[in-house]
């Protein structure tokens, strides 16, 4: 395991990468789920995690959301370290409170969507603005609805999540997390528990926040076409390291990595 | 005497006790949720001497007889200078004894809500106070709430041992009566009925109304 007084307190640059993973690894028990990670990504850059199940490719975006405690190396967000924090001019591993003060730049999306099913498609996007960010309600108020128009949810503000159909209730859930002006949006593979006909409502979504909206984002997916589609960038994942990365072009028309190409023609078949 | 002339002769005696065991009956009920929410949730912290705390305290108050705790509570603690009177020493003990079941409802609630939950919770960056009580604990009280219903009938019965440290209640004056007109069959057969009405027409109707209620109002229905 690399050892965290290796990497810089800060990383410069101009500018620096939105974010960076130096070195990290991640276990449960004996079991490598990540092993050496590197990947740096640059601000507005949209990049998609595709690869077998088992890979590691969703503990990247739940490390980066800070929903798992890392084992090795540093993640930085913005050029400042988010899972460690800097005392007496080295890195130590963050404390919570840090944590949360940095935690603000990400928001993420879930595969099952996680609402709150007590509260409304409205009441679930205000509740980050105004519990955690302050805002007044008229004015967290405001914004929702906005971003509700956007994701096309606008006239189901007021019904709660168990009313709603797994797109409405994906493209609420995006509505949320942006409701938090994150600089790094996640997304889980938020297309894998909806039913084939409502995929299409959620990517289309995700395709006007990539043509729209400077955000630097970060997908798990399934989804092949989708992905060749949006993504500036492809990584490959298997056993826990990038076996390939590239555009986009590179990876699905002509991958270099049998081990990629094993993969794709996989998926494939399974069409 | 037949039951009707029994009835006519002694219902103000057994309506005033009634009285009492219902008072008796919600002052511990407010008790008793209250030491299930703190318990419970000392139960789940991450901090080793408040979950040890919360341990010790279920430990005790379940595993030990409600009747010892009573007299512990009415006869032993004025030895350590502690003087409570005897209708406070009743609804504080069977509260505090209910406290101990409920806590255990109260953190299997908490541990029932889905892992997504907390997992947004945190996404949107919520402090863990405000996960914990605006996200959670809603969903748990739903949760809960079908075997809080069970808790609040026990905790009804469990009133009439208050009556052993002579607090005034339906079964003190049960006992009486009983003691002073030998019409056993008579005394204890209404006050069977009246602690079977009292859970069957008041409490069981109420937490149905709550269930339904709570789940109206968080929109899970």
């Amino acid at each position: 395991m690399t050892q965290s007084f290796d990497h810089p307190l800060e990383i410069t640059g101009t500018p620096p990468p939105m974010v960076s993973f130096r070195n990290v690894c991640k276990a449960y028990g004996s079991l490598v789920v990540l092993d050496n990670l590197n990947l740096d990504i640059n601000a507005g850059e949209m990049v998609s995690i595709i690869g077998p199940s088992g890979s590691g490719k969703t503990t990247v975006l739940r490390m980066l959301m800070t929903l798992e405690q890392i084992n090795g190396g540093v993640i930085y967000v913005d050029g400042k370290p988010l899972t460690h924090m800097p005392k007496h001019g080295k890195l130590v591993p963050a404390n919570q409170r840090h944590l949360r003060q940095r935690r603000v730049d990400i928001g993420m999306c879930f595969q099952h969507f996680n609402l709150f099913p007590h509260m409304t498609a409205l009441e679930n996007c205000m509740e980050g603005p105004v519990q955690v960010l302050g805002m007044r309600k008229p004015e967290a108020r405001a914004r929702c609805e906005e971003l509700l128009e956007m994701v096309g949810m606008i006239d189901k503000k007021d019904q709660h999540p168990s009313r709603l159909s797994g797109g409405q209730q994906q493209r609420v859930a995006i509505a949320r997390a942006l409701a938090m002006r994150p600089k790094v949006m996640l997304f889980d593979e938020v297309t894998s528990a909806l039913d084939p006909e409502v995929i299409g409502e959620v990517t289309e979504v995700i395709r006007k926040l990539v043509s729209e909206h400077n955000l630097t984002m970060l997908m798990v997916t399934h989804q092949m076409g989708f992905a060749r589609d949006i993504s500036d960038r492809v990584c490959f994942f298997y056993g826990g390291k990038i076996e390939e990365q590239g555009p986009p072009s590179q990876i699905f028309g002509n991958p270099e990595r049998e081990r990629t190409q094993q993969f794709l023609s996989a998926v494939r078949e399974a069409i | 005497m037949t039951i009707v002339e029994f009835l006519s002769t002694y219902w103000p005696r057994l309506l005033t006790g009634t009285g009492v065991t219902i008072v008796q009956f919600f002052l511990a009920a407010f008790l008793g949720v209250a030491i299930s929410l703190v318990m419970g949730l000392l139960k789940l912290s991450p901090n080793r001497m408040l979950r040890g705390f919360a341990i010790s305290y279920i430990e005790f108050f379940r595993g030990t007889s409600l009747l010892v705790q009573l007299f512990w509570i009415f006869y032993v603690l004025p030895l350590f200078g502690v003087s409570i009177d005897k209708f406070t020493a009743g609804y504080v003990a069977v509260g505090m004894n209910i406290g101990g079941y409920g806590a255990e409802l109260v953190r299997g609630g908490i541990l029932s809500v889905r892992k997504g939950q907390w997992e947004a919770a945190l996404a949107i960056n919520l402090s863990p106070a405000k996960r914990m009580w605006r996200i959670i604990l809603p969903q748990a009280l739903v949760n809960m709430l079908p075997a809080w219903g069970n808790l609040m009938i026990e905790l009804l019965k469990a009133t009439a041992l208050v009556a052993l440290i002579s607090v005034p209640d339906l079964m003190f004056e049960a006992r009486q009566i009983n003691g002073s007109t030998f019409l056993s069959a008579q005394v204890f057969g209404t006050a069977l009925v009246i602690y079977y009405l009292l859970a069957r027409f008041m409490i069981t109707p109420f937490m149905r109304w709550l269930e339904r209620f709570m789940a109206r109002k968080l929109g899970m229905v």
